[in-house]
């Protein structure tokens, strides 16, 4: 159940992107973190490593690797605290298998990608959004992912404090997927004085702690409750006993993990959009990309093109019947994104009305409002005219 | 029936999965004698990762973390971690602690983090169907050495006391009595142990290492190749195993008793943060 909670510091900050994100961990109730060095996500476990410490409850590991670090925060969240983890790429890559114990066993924690260029070492320090696909389906087997994609500091503030409320209320792992600019950039941000946080409430003689709500969703337990809780890798029943060896009932339990997101889409939109009323052309665009596509949309505007904005905040689910609705009626979408355009096809199998152009951008660098505006110009006829 | 089987097993989970004559049952039974005659089976997870070994403790009637390949370790970190006031319980294999999760041992063996880690080595990659594995005897011929294994066998004990566990006990599965008593010291240590237990895998080893596949046999066989030690010397006899209490030190500090004083001393030096 959602409570709200009052936050002590609260106020005007100019904050960077991963301390803000730190920061709102713990203000969600995280209260433990395991992690490993990694650029550009270093900041977070820099900043939890002391923040952790000063809390009561608070507990935190340096793990020896990016693997022990993912299976920690399981290990902790089963404990009873509410736990994450942050990392970057080759760092993501090698969490997917404990993620996906995290998919399988139902377990809520927070996973932060902090996006840099790929594939292998890849860029760094520089920026990308190419793991959109590794966060939906990084893992092995069939499963949908919760994922959220900041576009500024106060975002990554906002987001985080939200991942956290959406894993423990679908009892899945969230992923945070950000990216090396909203990581390192610095801005004002507000810190609210309260915000609504997901509490825990103790579910008494639980006898099939895997059983399921009208919601499709596993009860709220951990261990040393008394519940003789039976954590299972394999697919299990309500009792957490394995029935990996029968087909129906290992169907049932997949088609399980997948409805309780795909049939409560509709609690997981989160769209901001502007000028749609009468926009002939629209700009779709998630995480940093969406600023300069704002600025873009907003120049366009005051040169009086009809363009309009839609910036996807919870990236996975896909949300597709929200957006066959917001652009009805709009003739061309622009999908910029900082990889080779994979979103975009999510797009184009949504919107088979519209005339929907991929901007992809490689090399690690934003696109720039200007380039945006130039294809929307282009689009609606507008250009040198 | 034995009320400690009531107690302890999920009778509606049964059948156990192991094969007629594995040693499995011999641990289980040791594990859960010592769990209760301490008395501390409200207060006590087990954890394990992937093998035969690692279904030991999804049968029981506690709480049980049945985790992925090699990371068992790893889970039983964040956990104790999160609830340092709990004895945490592992389960793993010689595949799965020595060979794939090597890296979770090492770190959890140099933090001297309190987990009582119960290391069961058949000498054979079991479950999937006989391969080598890092404690696999040179010359013996499995599904992946077919001319004989050549890799030298990995010591567990040798590699968890070298990289700092406090406590580490090897016995073998005919030696029932005292692997309970090391696995009630294990979890009575404040501190990192590791108790290796050596044992039979009829199926699989008695084909390809022993030559010998009868149960009783095998046990007769391990036992006749141990050598009791009273601690631990690193030049063994060849072709022997030494088995005993190798170490029991209580001069290191347990890592989450070493949090839980920082955090004593940041709490007198600074508020809260929020």
């Amino acid at each position: 159940m959602l409570k709200k909670i009052d936050v002590m510091n609260h106020g005007e900050k100019v904050l960077q992107g991963n301390e803000a994100c730190a920061e709102a961990a713990i203000h969600a109730g995280c209260r433990f973190f395991a992690g490993y060095p990694i650029t550009p996500s270093t900041e977070i476990i820099e900043y939890l490593s002391e923040a952790l410490l000063l809390q009561e409850e608070g507990s935190f590991l340096q793990a020896e690797d990016e693997i022990s670090a993912m299976c920690a925060v399981i290990g902790a969240r089963w404990g009873g605290k509410k736990s994450m983890t942050a990392t970057s790429g080759p760092g993501f890559t090698l969490k997917q298998e404990a993620l996906g114990y995290a998919v399988e066993t139902e377990t809520p924690v927070v996973v932060v990608n902090v996006q840099r260029g790929g594939p292998a070492t890849g860029q760094p320090t520089f920026s990308s959004q190419q793991d959109i696909y590794q966060a939906k389906y990084g893992s092995h087997g069939d499963y949908e992912m919760i994922c959220l994609a900041p576009a500024s500091v106060q975002e990554m503030y906002d987001f985080t404090v939200k991942a956290f409320n959406l894993a423990e209320r679908f009892r899945t792992p969230v992923i945070l997927l950000a990216d090396e600019i909203v990581g390192h950039m610095r801005e004002k941000i507000q810190i609210p004085e309260q915000i609504a946080v997901e509490e825990h409430t103790p579910v008494k003689h639980c006898d099939k702690p895997f059983g399921r709500n009208e919601k499709n969703i596993p009860y709220a337990v951990h261990f040393f409750e008394g519940h003789n809780l039976l954590v299972e890798g394999q697919l299990h029943d309500e009792k957490g006993r394995r029935i990996g060896h029968l087909a129906d009932k290992s169907g049932v339990f997949v088609g399980n993990l997948i409805d309780k997101i795909r049939k409560n889409q509709g609690d997981l939109v989160d769209i901001d959009h502007e000028f749609l009323e009468d926009a002939e052309v629209a700009v779709i665009a998630y995480g940093t990309v969406a600023r300069s596509a704002k600025r873009a949309v907003r120049i366009a505007r005051e040169k009086g093109i009809k363009a309009g904005l839609i910036k996807i905040n919870i990236v996975w689910p896909f949300p597709e019947e929200q957006l066959k609705e917001l652009a009805a009626t709009i003739r061309t979408v622009i999908v910029p994104e900082m990889n080779m355009g994979k979103y975009c096809l999510e797009i184009q199998r949504c919107l088979k009305q519209s005339n929907v152009i991929s901007v992809p951008k490689l090399g690690g660098i934003i696109h720039q409002p200007t380039e945006l505006l130039h294809i929307i110009e282009n689009e609606t006829g507008e250009r040198g005219r | 029936m034995n009320p400690l089987i009531e107690r302890y097993i999920k009778k509606d989970s049964l059948p156990y999965i192991f094969c007629a004559g594995c040693g499995n049952g011999i641990i289980l039974n040791a594990a859960i004698h010592a769990i209760d005659e301490l008395g501390v089976k409200e207060d006590t997870a087990c954890v394990s990762g992937i093998g035969c070994s690692s279904w030991i403790p999804p049968y029981l009637n506690m709480d049980v973390m049945h985790t992925i390949h090699g990371r068992a370790i790893a889970f039983a970190e964040g956990l104790k971690l999160s609830r340092p006031e709990k004895n945490i319980i592992v389960f793993t294999g010689d595949g799965d602690c020595l060979a794939i999760g090597g890296n979770h041992l090492l770190h959890a063996a140099n933090r001297n983090i309190n987990i009582t880690v119960i290391l069961v080595n058949n000498f054979i990659y079991g479950m999937t169907g006989g391969q080598k594995s890092p404690t696999t005897p040179p010359g013996s011929k499995t599904k992946t050495s077919p001319f004989g294994a050549f890799d030298d066998p990995i010591d567990g004990c040798g590699i968890a006391m070298s990289a700092g566990a406090t406590y580490c006990a090897r016995w073998t599965v005919a030696h029932p009595n005292q692997l309970k008593k090391a696995i009630k010291e294990g979890i009575m240590h404040n501190g990192f142990s590791l108790i290796e237990v050596l044992s039979q895998c009829p199926v699989q080893a008695g084909k390809s290492v022993f030559q010998e596949r009868d149960p009783w046999g095998m046990m007769e066989a391990i036992k006749s190749q141990t050598i009791p030690y009273k601690s631990w010397i690193p030049d063994k006899p060849a072709g022997k195993i030494p088995i005993g209490t190798f170490k029991e030190d209580n001069s290191r500090q347990e890592y989450t008793d070493k949090i839980r004083k920082l955090k004593e001393q940041l709490r007198g030096m600074q508020k809260e943060t929020v």
